[in-house]
């Protein structure tokens, strides 16, 4: 799975080797908050699953791990803002142009549907929890790729060049972890839903994984380099483990579980790896000056200018 | 929002929504006569009451502020640099006058005031906004520090302020321009190296001064470029990443509808796996 490396050496410029855009002031708060966010997505989606095809056990988990990592997500997510007291202010606009916006009313929405499917399951009343149920569900794919479009809408190098792959790799990994969610909690008659989906997401993810860490030139390189690069690829082993465990260890309680754990594991390397991949790109000048000097290059030849 | 609300060129005040919009202001930089007195430094920190920023000996020529931050909103780069003229070596070699044999670049950084500016694009509270003047300044009492701007910005202008995390950068002296005063750094500024006026009118005096000096460009003026054109533009000597600037900025929302559509699609991909996960047969 070694790439060879397709880009020379980069030469260019800089001023004292000082960074040029500012990487994200974010803590890992948010990188945590990209695998709760995403837990409560695929959590919302199999307790819906298991809701409407009599699968209680999948409904029960699925539905009280939605609103665990829905409060998470909240915790994470007030705690890293400057001014934590002035949270509410994020209500004040609605504004189409900041994912951040977006994804605030996607979250406050989800969180009264997951906070009724899960009342509603915990004082069993099966028609309200139905409905908080499915109206979560319809929120949740929402919520599983907004986190995709917050990081690539910046000047960060790496994040903003994986655009179009990241909801993949953000939506696969909400899916398995999600399915790893089932595998714990159900009995080996309810899981096989889960493991078909442990099966999709996963695809999902080591897809959309593969695309950022392979074809994004120069942009790639902070996703396979130190930190990023070993919580990527145990990210991938975990994936492929999960899933492997998933596929033989049907009659096996300890097996499935112990696959769901992996699954979780994996999703939380993956978004932690992404994350630290962006902010690597944002610190080293190279991934900024160099590919914007290749776009200057290659728009057109009549007012390139070029070092002496 | 209008047609090019994310990209192309647009004068911002009036997309904002300010129907009567006084003309737009701008700062024109011109490196060539900076001396590096950093006066534009100084006086933006008195002005504005911009708290200390740490003394530290960086080791870049005269230049012991690094950059811009929440805690400096002008910055004097200092860069030295072999004297680039070949023909004047030779002139030394003839026992011609002697020249120096290099050359110092100098030259005061600021926030760009983009006209699509991505820290307005993804501000989540509302605090950034758009001034009559087409510049953008951040509300002190609605920002809550979520820090989205930070990242955003194609120039790492924006910072968050420690100990404070609220977000701050240059304001253009809204306090002062809205009384028909000039920014304190180009008030201080002794050689006119910083040049405010109407954006118009700065880009028309750039022109002739380009024009006039050897080796020269400009940097920010274009409203074609990727990020319609910045209300603070500069007059450069060298290349832009030799000051510390993005060779080819580019707004990063000009991708959003795109990254939307990527994100609806994977949303449905999820959508159908679950669907597959539940209905294909019944192990």
């Amino acid at each position: 799975m070694k790439d060879r490396a397709m880009v020379p050496p980069a030469e260019f410029r800089s001023y004292y080797g000082r960074p040029i855009v500012r990487p994200a002031v974010w803590h890992h708060d948010i990188a945590a908050y990209l695998f709760t966010g995403g837990l409560a997505a695929g959590s919302a989606l199999l307790a819906a699953g298991g809701d409407a095809t009599n699968r209680p056990a999948l409904r029960r988990a699925g539905r009280l791990t939605a609103l665990g990592a829905l409060g998470a997500s909240t915790y994470f997510l007030v705690n890293d803002l400057g001014r934590p007291e002035r949270f509410h202010h994020m209500l004040r606009v609605a504004k189409l142009t900041s994912p951040m916006s977006v994804g605030t009313w996607i979250l406050s929405a989800f969180g009264g549907a997951a906070g009724v499917a899960a009342g509603a399951e915990i004082l069993r009343w099966p028609r309200i929890g139905a409905a908080g149920g499915y109206a979560a569900a319809a929120l949740a794919p929402a919520l599983a790729t907004y986190t995709a479009v917050l990081l690539a809408d910046t000047a960060t190098p790496s994040w903003h060049a994986a655009y179009p792959e990241l909801p993949f790799v953000f939506a696969g990994s909400a899916l398995a972890s999600g399915a790893g969610v089932g595998l714990i909690a159900a009995p080996h008659t309810q899981t096989a839903p889960a493991r078909t989906m442990a099966v999709l997401g996963a695809a999902m993810e080591l897809y959309g994984a593969h695309r950022v860490e392979t074809t994004k030139g120069i942009l790639s390189e902070p996703y396979a380099q130190g930190r990023p690069g070993k919580l990527l690829r145990a990210g991938r082993t975990l994936t492929i483990l999960g899933v492997a465990g998933a596929l033989l260890g049907r009659r096996s309680r300890v097996v499935s579980a112990l696959s769901g754990a992996s699954l979780l594991a994996a999703s939380l390397a993956t978004r932690f790896g992404i994350f630290d991949g962006g902010i690597a790109s944002a610190k080293d000048p190279k991934y900024t000056v160099v590919p914007q000097r290749e776009r200057l290059r290659t728009r057109d030849g009549t007012n390139v200018e070029t070092s002496p | 929002m209008g047609t090019n609300s994310l990209y192309g060129p647009l004068d911002p005040a009036s997309d904002a929504g300010y129907t009567d919009a006084p003309p737009r202001m701008g700062f024109f930089t011109d490196t060539s006569v900076c001396i590096g007195c950093k006066a534009c430094e100084v006086a933006c920190k008195e002005w504005n009451a911009v708290p200390d920023d740490g003394f530290t000996l960086l080791g870049h020529s005269y230049d012991n502020t690094g950059g811009l931050s929440a805690d400096s909103w002008r910055h004097v780069a200092f860069i030295e640099q072999p004297a680039a003229s070949s023909v004047d070596a030779l002139a030394v070699a003839a026992g011609g006058p002697a020249t120096p044999d290099f050359r110092w670049l100098m030259m005061s950084n600021v926030c760009k005031h983009c006209t699509h500016a991505g820290c307005l694009d993804v501000c989540p509270t509302g605090a950034l906004f758009r001034t009559e003047f087409g510049t953008v300044v951040v509300q002190e009492d609605i920002c809550n520090g979520c820090g989205y701007c930070v990242p955003a910005c194609p120039y790492g202008v924006i910072d968050q302020r420690k100990g404070d995390g609220r977000a701050w950068k240059c304001t253009m002296c809204y306090d002062r321009i809205g009384d028909g005063l000039t920014p304190a750094c180009a008030q201080a500024c002794p050689t006119q190296s910083i040049q405010y006026g109407e954006l118009d009118e700065l880009r028309e005096r750039a022109r002739e001064r380009v024009a006039k000096v050897e080796g020269a460009r400009l940097y920010g003026h274009d409203p074609d470029d990727g990020v319609g054109g910045d209300g603070a533009f500069f007059l450069l000597l060298d290349e832009p990443e030799v000051y510390g600037l993005p060779p080819d900025p580019i707004v990063t929302t000009r991708d959003l509808p795109a990254m939307w559509k990527r994100a609806g699609l994977a949303g449905l991909a999820m959508a159908a796996a679950v669907a597959v996960s539940f209905l294909g047969g019944n192990r």
